[in-house]
C-alpha cells in the first residue's frame, strides 16, 4: 500500500473506486473551485469577518475587562454569537480539512441504506432543528446556574471556549465517524477501534453514567416539585394529556403530529393555568402538596411503569409535545433577553471563585466549575446522540459540520441564555435559593440571616423580599429550591414579565418554565431507562443467550426494574441527603458526563490515528487532555480530599468518627439517622467515583495504544483494519451549509434541470 | 398578504419537518422511487410501524 504520509493517499485509494454515473451531473463540487472560493477574500466579506470580529471583541471586553457596576445582558449574545460564527467559519473548517476530510462522491448511509423509515436523507435545515432538539435538554439550563456561585465570568469562558474547542469538536467529530460506519452506536465503535477491555470498559461506564445522568436529572425535577401543589398539578396533568396525545395518534388521527402538538400544548397551558386555581384551593393545595420523599417514589413507580409501556402510548407523544415547546422556549427566551436586555450586577468573580466551601456546590474553580457545566460546554451524552439517530439521516458528508459542529454550537447558545436569566435575579435571592436548607434554615428569616452573614459585596436581602417574589411565582416558599431549575424559572419569569403581562404574569411563567424543564427531563429519564435497560439486556445475554430477544417479557421487565432501581436508589439517596442533594451529587452528574466525553474523544482519537492525520491531532488531543484532566482531577479530589466538604470520603471518616464518639448531631446533620445516612451515601458515592475513574482510565489507555499502534503501522507502511463501510458512489446532491455558495448554487440548478426518472427522490427542500 | 402566508406556510413545513410529521410523505416518496412491487404500507400501518418499531430500538434523548 505504500507511504501514507498523511493519510490522503489511503483515503484517495478506497474512494478512485468510486465510479460516478455519467449521466448524472457531478455529485460534489470540484474541489479546485471550492477551495478558490474559500480562499478569494471579497471586500464585502472582509468587511463582514471584520465586523464580526471587531464585535465579538469589543463584547468581551466588557465583559471581561470593563466589567462596571452592572453589565447589559446584550454583551453576552454578541460576545457568544460572534465567537460562534467564527469558530464556525473557521476552526471547524481546519476539523475538516484535516481530520474529517468528507467526500460529497461518496453516498451517506441516508442513501445508499435507504430505507424510507430509518435511513432517510433529511433537508439539512430540518436536520439542523432535529438534531438540535435531541442534544438540547435540561442540562444546559441547569449547569449554568448552578455554576454562577463563582460569578458570571468564568463559567462564560468555559461554556463559549470549551464549546468551540471541545464540545462541538466531540459531537462533529462522533457525527462524521459514525455516518461513515452506517450510523453505528459509540459502544460499537468503541469495541472496534479499542478491542475487548476498551470496549467492555466502555460499555460498562457509559452504562453506569447513564443511570448516574438520569438518578440527577430525576432529583432536579424532584427538587423543584417538592412542596409545590401547583407544579405539581401541571407536571401532572403531563401524563393524561400524553397518554390522550398517543391514542389520539394511534386510533383516531394517525400520523397528525402537527395536530396532536398544537392540541397538546394547549392542553398544557391549561394544565398550568389550572394549576394555579387548583392550587389556590384548600383541597388542591392539601391533595397536591407532596413532599421529595413522596415524589421521588412516585417518579420511580412511573419510570417503570413509562419504561414498560408501548413507546406510543407515553413516549412518542410526550417527545412530540417535548420537541414542540423546546424549540419554542429557547426562541421566546432568545427574544425575551434581546428585547429585555437585563443589567446585570452579579460580579465577574464572586467570592467563592477563590475558594472551595461554596454553598451551591464545593470545590475550587479547578476543576469544579468545569465539571458543574457540563452540557453547553463538554457533554458527552450528545456522544450517544450523535451516533444515533443523525447520520443515518445525512444528505451529503460535508453537511456533517453544519449538524454536528452548528447543532452543538447552538446548545452553547442556550447555556448562555441560561445563565444570563439565573444571573439577572437578585444574588442574594440566589444564594436563598441554591443553598441547602441545612443552611439556610428553610424559612426567609433564617435564610435572610444566613446570606447577609455571608458577607458578599452588595448583598443585603430582606425576608420581605424572599416572600414577595415566592408569593409573585405562586409558591409557599422559594427558600433552598436547588437543582438550578427553579432559579432559572425566577429569572425566566423576571424578564418574561417585562416583556409580557408584568408583575401579575410572573407565576404564570415561572411555572411554564418548571413544566417544560419537568418535561425534559421526564423524557430524558424515560428514553435513558429503556436505552440503559437494552444495553443491559445485551450485556447479560452474552452470557444468558434468552436475555438477547428484546420481546422476551420477563427479561424485559427485570432488566428494567434494575435499571429504574439503580436510578431510583441515587435520586432516594440525593432527596434524603442531610447535606442537600445537589450539593453532593451535582459534581457526581458533571464528572459522570466528561468522563463520558472523554471515553467518546478517545475513540475518535483513534479513529483519526488511524485516519492517518497525525499532524493534526492535537484538534482531537487538546480536548481530550483538557476532559481527562478535568474529570481525573476532580475524581481524585472527591476521593482523596481531605476536605470533609469535597472528598467522599473524608466526610465519611468525619461523620463515622463522630458516629464513633457517640455524638448524636455533627454538622449539618442533625439526628443519628441522618449521620448514618451520610455515612452511607458517601461511601456509596465515593466508590462510584474510584468505579467511573478507573473505566476512564482504562478506556483512554487502550486508545492511547490504539493511536501509537496506528502511528507505528504508517511508520512501518503497515496497512491496518479500517472499520468503515465501503465507499459507495452518490447519487444525489445538495450543499453543504445553511447558504448556499455561488458554485454550489450551480451545480444545484444542474441537479434540477435533470428529468425526474434520473433523479433520486428528493427529499424535502425548502 | 401572500408573501405572509407563504412564510408561514414554509415556516410550519419546517417546524413539521423537525418534529417529524413528514416521516409517511417521505416513506411514500422512497417507496415510489425505489419501485416495490407490493403496495406501500396505509398511513395508519405506517404510523403503528414506526412507533413500534422505536419500542425495539430506543433512542436516548439528551439531558
Amino acid at each position: 500500500m505504500g507511504k501514507m504520509p498523511d493519510g490522503k493517499a489511503r483515503t484517495a485509494l478506497s474512494e478512485d473506486a468510486l465510479e460516478p454515473d455519467p449521466k448524472l451531473p457531478p455529485t460534489s463540487v470540484d474541489d479546485a473551485v471550492r477551495e478558490a472560493e474559500e480562499r478569494k477574500w471579497t471586500p464585502t466579506k472582509i468587511a463582514i469577518w471584520a465586523a464580526i470580529s471587531l464585535l465579538g471583541g469589543v463584547s468581551w471586553f466588557m465583559l471581561a475587562i470593563i466589567r462596571g457596576e452592572t453589565v447589559n445582558a446584550i454583551w453576552f449574545v454578541f460576545a457568544s454569537v460572534c465567537t460562534y460564527l467564527i469558530g464556525y467559519r473557521f476552526y471547524s473548517k481546519v476539523i475538516e480539512r484535516y481530520i474529517t476530510r468528507p467526500n460529497d462522491r461518496r453516498a451517506t448511509p441516508a442513501e445508499y441504506k435507504a430505507d424510507g423509515k430509518d435511513y432517510v436523507r433529511t433537508d439539512r435545515n430540518v436536520l439542523f432543528g432535529h438534531h438540535f432538539a435531541a442534544i438540547a435538554g435540561a442540562g444546559p439550563l441547569v449547569g449554568p446556574v448552578i455554576a454562577a456561585q463563582m460569578g458570571y465570568l468564568p463559567g462564560t469562558i468555559w461554556i463559549i471556549i470549551g464549546v468551540v474547542l471541545a464540545g462541538a469538536v466531540q459531537d462533529y467529530l462522533v457525527l462524521f465517524f459514525s455516518m461513515r460506519r452506517g450510523g453505528r452506536s459509540l459502544g460499537q465503535m468503541a469495541r472496534e477501534e479499542l478491542g475487548v477491555i476498551g470496549g467492555t470498559a466502555a460499555l460498562i461506564a457509559t452504562l453506569l453514567i447513564m443511570v448516574i445522568i438520569v438518578a440527577i436529572l430525576a432529583l432536579v425535577v424532584v427538587n423543584a416539585l417538592g412542596e409545590s401543589p401547583w407544579g405539581v398539578f401541571s407536571v401532572g396533568m403531563t401524563i393524561p394529556i400524553a397518554l390522550f396525545m398517543g391514542v389520539y395518534l394511534r386510533f383516531i388521527r394517525p400520523g397528525k403530529v402537527m395536530e396532536v402538538s398544537l392540541i397538546g400544548f394547549v392542553l398544557l397551558m391549561a394544565a398550568i393555568i389550572g394549576g394555579g386555581a387548583v392550587a389556590g384551593t384548600e383541597w388542591g393545595a392539601a391533595f397536591f402538596h407532596l413532599d421529595k420523599v413522596t415524589i421521588a417514589w412516585g417518579l420511580i413507580v412511573y419510570g417503570f411503569i413509562a419504561a414498560i409501556l408501548p413507546v406510543w402510548l407515553l413516549l412518542a407523544p410526550r417527545d412530540y409535545l417535548s420537541t414542540f415547546m423546546k424549540i419554542g422556549v429557547i426562541v421566546m427566551l432568545a427574544l425575551a433577553i434581546i428585547v429585555v436586555r437585563p443589567e446585570i450586577t452579579v460580579p465577574a468573580f464572586s467570592e467563592f471563585a477563590s475558594r472551595e466551601n461554596g454553598p451551591v456546590f464545593p470545590g475550587a474553580l479547578f476543576p469544579f466549575l468545569f465539571v458543574t457545566i457540563a452540557c453547553g460546554a463538554l457533554s458527552g451524552f450528545h456522544a450517544l446522540i450523535s451516533s444515533g439517530t443523525t447520520p443515518k439521516l445525512i444528505e451529503k458528508e460535508r453537511q456533517a459540520r453544519l449538524i454536528g459542529y452548528g447543532g452543538m454550537l447552538m446548545e452553547s447558545f442556550v447555556a448562555i441564555m441560561a445563565l444570563v436569566a439565573a444571573i439577572s435575579i437578585d444574588r442574594g435571592l440566589y444564594f436563598a435559593m441554591n443553598s441547602p436548607a441545612a443552611l439556610t434554615g428553610g424559612t426567609v428569616q433564617t435564610a435572610a440571616t444566613w446570606v447577609n452573614s455571608l458577607g458578599l459585596a452588595g448583598v443585603n436581602i430582606t425576608p420581605d423580599l424572599l416572600a414577595e417574589t415566592a408569593r409573585n411565582v405562586g409558591e409557599e416558599s422559594i427558600v433552598s429550591r436547588t437543582g438550578g431549575a427553579p432559579t432559572l424559572a425566577v429569572g425566566l419569569a423576571h424578564i418574561m414579565q417585562q416583556f409580557i403581562g408584568g408583575t401579575a404574569m410572573m407565576a404564570f411563567w415561572y411555572h411554564f418554565a418548571i413544566m417544560f424543564e419537568a418535561l425534559f427531563i421526564l423524557t430524558a429519564v424515560d428514553a435513558g431507562t429503556r436505552v440503559a435497560r437494552f444495553m443491559l439486556q445485551d450485556s447479560i445475554g452474552n452470557f444468558i443467550p434468552k436475555f438477547k430477544e428484546h420481546s422476551w417479557r420477563p427479561g424485559a421487565w427485570l432488566c428494567t426494574a434494575v435499571m429504574v432501581l439503580a436510578w431510583g436508589a441515587v435520586l432516594l439517596m440525593g432527596v434524603t441527603d442531610p447535606l442537600g442533594g445537589i450539593n453532593t451529587l451535582f459534581p457526581l452528574f458533571g464528572i459522570a458526563n466528561q468522563l463520558l466525553a472523554a471515553i467518546a474523544l478517545s475513540v475518535c482519537l483513534a479513529i483519526a490515528a488511524r485516519r492517518a492525520s497525525f499532524k493534526y491531532l492535537w484538534i482531537v488531543a487538546v480536548p481530550l487532555a483538557f476532559a481527562a484532566v478535568v474529570t481525573i482531577t476532580a475524581s481524585f479530589q472527591k476521593i482523596f480530599s481531605p476536605v470533609p466538604a469535597v472528598g467522599y470520603f473524608a466526610n465519611n471518616a468525619a461523620f463515622s468518627k463522630a458516629l464513633a464518639d457517640g455524638k448524636t448531631e455533627f454538622g449539618t446533620a442533625k439526628t443519628v439517622a441522618a449521620m448514618e445516612a451520610v455515612v452511607r451515601n458517601t461511601m456509596i458515592q465515593g466508590w462510584l467515583s474510584v468505579i467511573f475513574v478507573v473505566l476512564s482510565i482504562i478506556v483512554i489507555i487502550t486508545a492511547m495504544v490504539a493511536t501509537v499502534k496506528a502511528f507505528r503501522d504508517a511508520k512501518q507502511g503497515v496497512a491496518h483494519a479500517d472499520h468503515e463501510d465501503p465507499a459507495v458512489p452518490s447519487r444525489a446532491y445538495a450543499p453543504a451549509g445553511f447558504i448556499p455558495t455561488p458554485a454550489e448554487r450551480e451545480l444545484v440548478a444542474e441537479w434540477n434541470k435533470l428529468p425526474a426518472d434520473l433523479r433520486l427522490e428528493k427529499s424535502a427542500h425548502h | 398578504m401572500n408573501a405572509i402566508l407563504e412564510g408561514f406556510r414554509g415556516f410550519a413545513r419546517y417546524f413539521g419537518g423537525v418534529m417529524g410529521a413528514d416521516a409517511y410523505a417521505k416513506y411514500l416518496e422512497h417507496h415510489e422511487a425505489s419501485g416495490h412491487a407490493e403496495a406501500p404500507m396505509t398511513e395508519r400501518e405506517f404510523w403503528r410501524d414506526h412507533t413500534d418499531r422505536q419500542d425495539n430500538n430506543p433512542q436516548g434523548r439528551c439531558c
